[in-house]
């Protein structure tokens, strides 16, 4: 079963193009990854699904069931971290946990208690003078703490410090083990990596990969920074190279023992290979795209 | 229910405010009748002679010498034009403050249907008009007792129904309002309130737009014709009945299709 399914599903805001013919489908129990820049759909995508926007086209269903018509049993069944969590003023954080559980008749009481725990986080202080960190903290309290079925976490880690992304990620790993279907949008490539088995790039609002993580990281180049002089001649796998005095930087996705054996024999002072951002990474999609 | 609770305990700070400064202004106007009726000789003849603004706020067609000619103009003012920005207030920042504060992506990711939010909210705003105008009339009730004027029943009575239907269809008005504006709707709110206490000021200076009556709430309120004539609008009501009714449809259809940004 999925436990995300989209068909086509395409959005416009009056001529301006949101999502176009996205057809997405996370099976459930997965820890998906929806990976894209600011403004590529992302969280249009994320909007039609929990029915905050109505598609233009096409068809949405979540935990098997159509979005247009059970929204509100999808739902009680779903947790949304958003991006940017606001709150209403002059709440204690206890008091937007109770709303919430209270908004799902349900008494999360005591897992909202362990979390606040795990993550630090007082329940007596007001919602409205909490840090960015500490609000997003509270978004994830309220997704997490009715224990639902589907979570959908938009940008989960913006604000969270290292040590609180490690203990949030726990708890993701915890929910997934125990059959939590987890999706989530971020912009950290790495990030996706590292906790996520399948997942699926969005450009200008068009999906233009789905797969598992390991089949989209091997398709994925490496940003190559070399300090000195060397003979790239006839290496295969080079892209976007750019050359400033010295220096010379490019996209490889070639064979990683030619280019160390290339760079052996040139004088360098100092090399970086490094995973490319985001861009990089499209644009090794879009040449992908090109060559078909 | 939460969603009820929650939002009058949201706006009980308003509600605090806003009924404690009317009913204030009720009960002071009250304790000032009996000092006022002893200068009212002279004072009521030059009140209900300043022409067009006599007849602008009814001082022609009442005796402001009585409780009730008092109470339908000063009073009257005080809970006609203060309850009717309440209304105004509390109806249009109902809807439209979750998209202003962002709440609403918090709100509506919840298994609460878009109808049951409209539904609590548009109770809200009723339960809190309501209070508001139960504490007023008990207020102005025992002040009268206390300054010992017979309290005219009908009379009060008739113009207090007439304020709490004025305000709810300011009130519907906003509502209806509220579920299209993002940004800006407590000027819009108060901007229906003044438009409407306006519009009734018009209709009373001149019989050529004595029409604008039927379609201004405060058509129905006007303390000065309640008192004269002794009775209600039930057709003036009615229009406005069927204001409020298309204009809390046009909420319920707006907000269950709106998209939420």
């Amino acid at each position: 079963m999925y436990a995300i399914q989209t068909e086509n599903l395409t959005k416009y805001y009056s001529k301006t193009r949101g999502i176009l013919n996205l057809s997405l489908a996370v099976e459930a129990g997965d820890f998906f990854g929806f990976i894209g820049p600011n403004g590529a759909g992302k969280s249009t995508t994320i909007r039609s699904l929990l029915g905050l926007i109505t598609p233009s086209s096409g068809k949405a269903m979540l935990l098997g069931k159509d979005v247009a018509r059970n929204r509100e049993e999808i739902l009680q069944n779903t947790g949304y971290l958003p991006s940017e969590a606001l709150f209403y003023p002059g709440m204690r954080v206890k008091e937007v946990l109770k709303l919430s559980a209270d908004l799902r008749k349900m008494d999360c009481s005591r897992e909202a208690a362990l979390l606040c725990e795990r993550l630090e986080l007082d329940p007596s202080r007001k919602a409205e003078e909490l840090s960015f960190g500490n609000r997003k903290k509270l978004a994830i309290i309220c997704a997490l703490q009715s224990k639902p079925e589907l979570l959908i976490l938009d940008e989960p880690t913006g604000g969270l410090d290292p040590l609180m992304q490690h203990a949030f990620f726990e708890i993701l790993k915890e929910r997934n083990e125990e059959g939590t279907t987890i999706f989530m949008s971020s912009h950290i490539l790495s990030e996706i990596e590292r906790h996520c088995r399948r997942a699926a790039v969005i450009r200008e609002g068009e999906l233009i990969a789905q797969g598992s993580v390991e089949e989209l990281a091997k398709t994925s180049a490496k940003r190559v920074v070399i300090q000195g002089d060397v003979d790239l001649e006839g290496l295969e796998g080079i892209r976007d190279l750019r050359t400033m005095d010295r220096s010379v930087s490019f996209l490889f996705n070639g064979e990683i023992g030619r280019l160390l054996d290339r760079l052996a024999r040139g004088q360098i002072q100092d090399v970086s290979i490094s995973e490319p951002d985001l861009e990089e990474i499209f644009l090794h999609y879009y040449r992908k795209e090109e060559e078909a | 229910m939460s969603l009820l609770k929650h939002e009058l305990r949201q706006g009980r700070t308003a509600f605090l405010i806003w009924t404690g400064a009317i009913a204030l202004l009720l009960v002071l106007c009250i304790f000032l009748f009996p000092e006022m009726k002893e200068e009212m000789g002279e004072i009521g003849q030059m009140f209900s002679n300043m022409g067009a603004f006599s007849a602008a706020f009814g001082m022609d067609r009442l005796n402001f010498g009585t409780f009730i000619g008092y109470y339908a103009i000063e009073c009257g003012n005080v809970l006609g034009l203060g309850g009717a920005f309440f209304a105004a207030l509390c109806a249009v920042e109902s809807l439209s403050k979750e998209e202003r504060m962002g709440t609403a992506e918090f709100l509506l990711t919840h298994p609460v249907s878009r109808r049951q939010v409209v539904r609590e909210k548009l109770l809200s705003v009723l339960l809190r008009i309501t209070a508001l105008n139960l504490i007023c009339y008990a207020l102005v009730l025992i002040s009268a007792l206390l300054i010992k004027e017979t309290i005219p029943w009908k009379e009060i009575n008739m113009l207090h129904l007439a304020y709490f239907i004025m305000q709810l269809e300011i009130g519907a008005i906003c509502f209806g309002l509220s579920a299209f504006l993002r940004k800006g709707a407590i000027g819009a709110g108060l901007g229906v309130a003044v438009l409407a206490y306006m519009l009734n000021i018009i209709a009373n200076l001149t019989k050529s737009v004595e029409f604008l009556k039927n379609l201004t709430p405060f058509g129905y309120c006007d303390g000065a014709e309640i008192v004269s004539q002794g009775r209600l609008f039930p057709g003036r009501m009615g229009i406005g009945l069927l204001i409020s009714f298309l204009c809390l449809a046009a909420a319920y259809w707006q907000y269950g299709r709106k998209d939420i940004r």
